[in-house]
């Protein structure tokens, strides 16, 4: 039902090419134009963010609604409940997923609680924008993926995007809701070109995408492990082997529907991510789909993620925490050996 | 801001200027060998440069014991070295190579050199406020006479840790010099704008902390007042505070042309240099043109020894990437 959703907003609108980060920016000031209850602040806005998500807005909005703050994560979280509950929809900019554990009860006491605590009188309409993910040689402090934390908490929304155009939909999407949104972009991906629709393009919370069909095996990730999950697929389809490839771009909610559809017709699953494997969102999806489809499946469920290590600065031992195609695909095929099957 | 020394000549300990003066070369060959290594993809992350800001690094930790204790920055390298670590460890941790200050696990942002008291450079601004504050609790119940110096930036006064940590400090009267570097800017974000009152002296001193503010491209200056906080923190005053006014002559990181800063702000501060202030104080000292430059040359000579050094010197083993995680639950056990 979904993918026909997608065809059909596809059909309807032209087609752009477009950065996943200008994707993000481009989110932000249609959001601001069409909604003057949003404002997003955060670190050296003002110069258009860390990375240049947010160039050019401070000009089209003003001082006002692209807030610079000082280096104050707890008081730029904090700030940002308060203002979400009396009116505005704030975009909180955290600059690296690993600052905001500076703002962390703010975020998980404060945001996430404050509607139940306080018997649904009001709402949290805040999305925190906290780009996640190794890139090059940034070390322990500054590539963390961290989402299965936030995941972990009742109240928030947990949103990770793989390609332009989702980053463009889900943003628009995150900006839309009324809950807490974690809203985690990985930071290898802001250069990714890909083709994004024109129009006022939303991508609904909690679908998955379906990267790619396959019959063998249904593959599920999300954020910068979709490319590579879909560059292994490539792989094991020269050897034969069909991965299907969901992209779960949602966490919380995640689309257990497309998860659950997919693994009851290819009988084996193996989750993917970029975070540490162990107590990973991983484990939640393996969990959820051996309970419901145990009867079903034709191998184990498998996870792949990181070991429990820190990430380090020096590339011979970064890429051990790193999650490559050639795992993945070693995966499958481990998964696809008749030994394997129950 | 321009003025000559501070202190009158027929006064000045030449020795030890000069002792400086090749101290803040070497801090800068470094910084330069870094970034020419950053060009050529031999640093791999990014890296804050101090060039600029030498005369706070030399001035401060000129006068700490080995065993005394700094904590830094992200912006690190001058401190670390004025703390006396190796500049080839240093280089190839840089350089993400084997034998680095770290083993290669750190680098530019997370150098840390136990060996000569240089407890970590710190990829979260203000984190290092309270692990200092920590130290030096630590060190007060142990009754000893070292010192922890606890060096930041001015963006990291607008975090809750620099109020923590002071109050901390001051109720628990900590041994414990606490260093505002002010190089004008947080990032891209001129931190005046930021920053509420009078700035990071004036909360220290509604702490009951004494503080002083001085010319931090004055190394003389730096020099005399960080003896001073540093003899009296060291007699058990409890903590001090200075902040030294300097500027950032690069952008943020290295790859940051730093084009929001007013093109002739920075020529005025490029002239305000503190190598050059110190060489011309030298020069009116007596101290011959000749051995001013020979100092610079040596420095710089040496420097790009130790980066074709380090660039030669091997990776470290990817097994390396499992250890010194923890000893309970080891990952090497199971990783995955
Ligand atoms: C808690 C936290 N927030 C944001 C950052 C990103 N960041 C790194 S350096 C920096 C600017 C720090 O400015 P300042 O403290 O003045 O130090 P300087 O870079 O000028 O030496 C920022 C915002 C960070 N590292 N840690
Ligand atoms: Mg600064």
């Amino acid at each position: 039902m979904y993918r026909m959703w997608v065809t059909q907003a596809r059909g309807r609108s032209e087609m752009t090419m477009s950065t996943y980060l200008e994707a993000g920016r481009r989110a932000v000031m249609e959001e601001m134009q069409r909604d003057a209850s949003v404002w997003a602040l955060g670190e050296d806005l003002g110069r258009g963010g860390v990375f240049g998500q947010y160039k050019g807005l401070q000009e089209m909005f003003g001082e006002g609604r692209i807030a610079d703050t000082p280096i104050s994560e707890a008081c730029i979280m904090g700030a940002a409940v308060g203002a979400a509950m009396t009116g505005t929809r704030p975009i909180v900019e955290m600059r690296f997923s690993d600052f905001a554990l500076c703002a962390v009860d703010e975020l998980v006491n404060q945001a996430a609680k404050a509607r139940f605590m306080f018997g649904g009188q009001m709402r949290v309409p805040l999305v925190v924008r906290e780009p996640v993910g190794m890139w090059r040689s940034s070390a322990a402090q500054h590539s963390q993926s961290l989402e299965s934390w936030y995941t972990h908490i009742p109240g928030l929304v947990v949103v990770a995007p793989a390609t332009p155009a989702d980053n463009l939909g889900l943003l628009k999407a995150s900006i839309r809701c009324d809950d807490p949104v974690v809203y985690m972009e990985h930071k290898n991906l802001w250069a990714t070109e890909g083709e994004v629709p024109e129009g006022d393009y939303v991508v609904p919370l909690g679908k998955a995408d379906v990267a790619r069909e396959g019959r063998d095996v249904t593959i599920v990730t999300w954020s910068g492990m979709r490319h590579g999950c879909l560059k292994a697929a490539e792989t094991l389809a020269d050897a034969g082997i069909e991965a299907e490839v969901l992209d779960l771009r949602t966490l919380w909610p995640w689309d257990r529907d497309t998860v659950f559809e997919s693994v009851g017709r290819t009988g084996r699953l193996l989750v993917v991510h970029e975070a540490v494997a162990v107590s990973g969102f991983g484990a939640e999806i393996a969990a959820s789909v051996a309970e419901a489809l145990h009867f079903r499946l034709k191998a184990p469920v498998a996870r792949l993620g990181a070991p429990r290590i820190p990430i380090a600065y020096a590339p011979t031992m970064e890429d051990m925490a790193r999650v490559s195609p050639e795992g993945i695909e070693a995966a499958v095929h481990k998964m696809m050996q008749p030994e394997d099957i129950s | 801001m321009t003025e000559g020394p501070s202190q009158r000549h027929d006064n000045f300990d030449r020795e030890r200027f000069l002792d400086l003066l090749g101290l803040m070369h070497r801090i800068r060959a470094f910084e330069e060998e870094a970034i020419a290594g950053q060009k050529e993809g031999l640093v791999l992350g990014a890296i804050h440069p101090s060039i600029g800001q030498e005369a706070v690094a030399a001035g401060v930790c000129g006068n700490l014991e080995t065993a005394d204790l700094m904590l830094s920055t992200h912006r690190g390298h001058g401190h670390t070295l004025a703390k006396g670590a190796e500049p080839l460890a240093m280089m190839r941790e840089l350089f993400g190579r084997k034998d680095g200050t770290c083993g290669g696990k750190g680098g530019s942002m997370h150098i840390a050199d136990f060996g000569v008291g240089m407890l970590g450079a710190n990829g979260v601004v203000g984190a290092n406020i309270p692990i200092a504050t920590g130290a030096a609790h630590a060190l007060k119940l142990q009754g000893s006479r070292q010192i922890v110096t606890c060096i930041f930036g001015d963006g990291a006064v607008n975090r809750g840790p620099f109020m923590e940590g002071l109050n901390w400090a001051r109720i628990f009267d900590l041994p414990v010099l606490f260093v505002c570097e002010d190089n004008t800017f947080s990032a891209t974000t001129r931190t005046r704008e930021m920053t509420g009152g009078a700035g990071a002296a004036a909360r220290a001193e509604s702490l009951g902390i004494e503080t002083a503010e001085l010319d931090g491209n004055d190394v003389v200056a730096v020099d005399s007042a960080a003896r001073a906080a540093i003899d009296a923190v060291r007699a058990g005053q409890g903590p001090r505070f200075l902040t030294c006014h300097t500027y950032r002559m690069t952008g943020h990181t290295s790859v940051d042309p730093g084009a929001y800063r007013p093109a002739q702000e920075v020529e005025d501060w490029r002239r305000n240099d503190p190598i050059v202030r110190l060489e011309a104080a030298l020069q009116v000292a007596g101290i011959e043109d000749s051995r001013l430059s020979a100092l610079h040359r040596s420095e710089a000579v040496g420097m790009a020894e130790i980066a074709r050094t380090a660039r030669d010197t091997g990776w470290p083993e990817a097994a390396g990437a499992f250890t010194d995680v923890q000893d309970v639950g080891d990952p090497s056990e199971r990783a995955f």
